[in-house]
């Protein structure tokens, strides 16, 4: 899955420690998501949606699309 | 913001010391019950008995701790101890048989020792916590 969460991190001037405070998880978490290795729950992703205000379709891509 | 990743900090350290504090008591008891016996009460049904209570007693409070702190990480780290679990298990039966076997077979001297067992999953457990970690650095 890709997503979009470093560039919406980077738009909001977030560091991956407050992205991490926001949505209540480890920074290495947030760093694992960047980078692909790791897809979020969706409980997470929604938390995501809702702290960038963006639809989660937005922030998460399926590569097979 | 910042107060709900203080109380995952929080929590963690909590769980953590509250971990600790249970592992540290069940080692003692174990160490109680295998030495106690014999230099302390002499081998003595009911205190050997009492002694295993205690034992599991404390070994109880030991499963639930863990229990807690894994449910209380976040999703990357419990899957990180989630995976290392599956190891660590999967270790215990294939490895577990196969020194039983070795040890039914005559291939291994003297009898197989469950410590070796725990000792193995153990090693196991560690070693993969260390290579989640790494692989999701």
């Amino acid at each position: 899955m890709k997503n979009r969460l470093k560039v919406l991190r980077a738009e909001n001037n977030m560091t991956q420690a407050q992205l991490a405070d926001a949505a209540n998880v480890s920074r290495q978490t947030i760093n694992a998501i960047e980078k692909g290795k790791f897809d979020p729950s969706l409980p997470l992703a929604f938390k995501f949606s809702r702290l960038f205000n963006k639809p989660i379709e937005e922030i998460f891509q399926d590569e097979e699309e | 913001m910042n107060a709900e990743h203080t109380n995952l900090k929080d929590r963690v350290k909590k769980n953590t010391r509250n971990l600790a504090i249970w592992t540290f008591a069940w080692v003692i008891t174990v160490a109680l019950v295998s030495f106690g016996a014999k230099f302390l009460w002499d081998f003595n049904e009911t205190i050997s008995i009492a002694a295993i209570i205690l034992n599991l007693i404390t070994g109880i409070g030991l499963i639930l701790a863990n229990r807690r702190y894994i449910m209380e990480l976040d999703e990357l780290q419990r899957k990180i101890f989630m995976d290392a679990m599956a190891m660590a298990l999967g270790v215990a039966v294939v490895g577990g048989l196969a020194y039983s076997m070795m040890d039914i077979t005559n291939i291994i001297k003297g009898d197989a020792e469950i410590s070796i067992v725990v000792m193995m999953i153990g090693i196991t457990y560690m070693v993969s916590i260390i290579i989640g970690n790494f692989r999701y650095k």
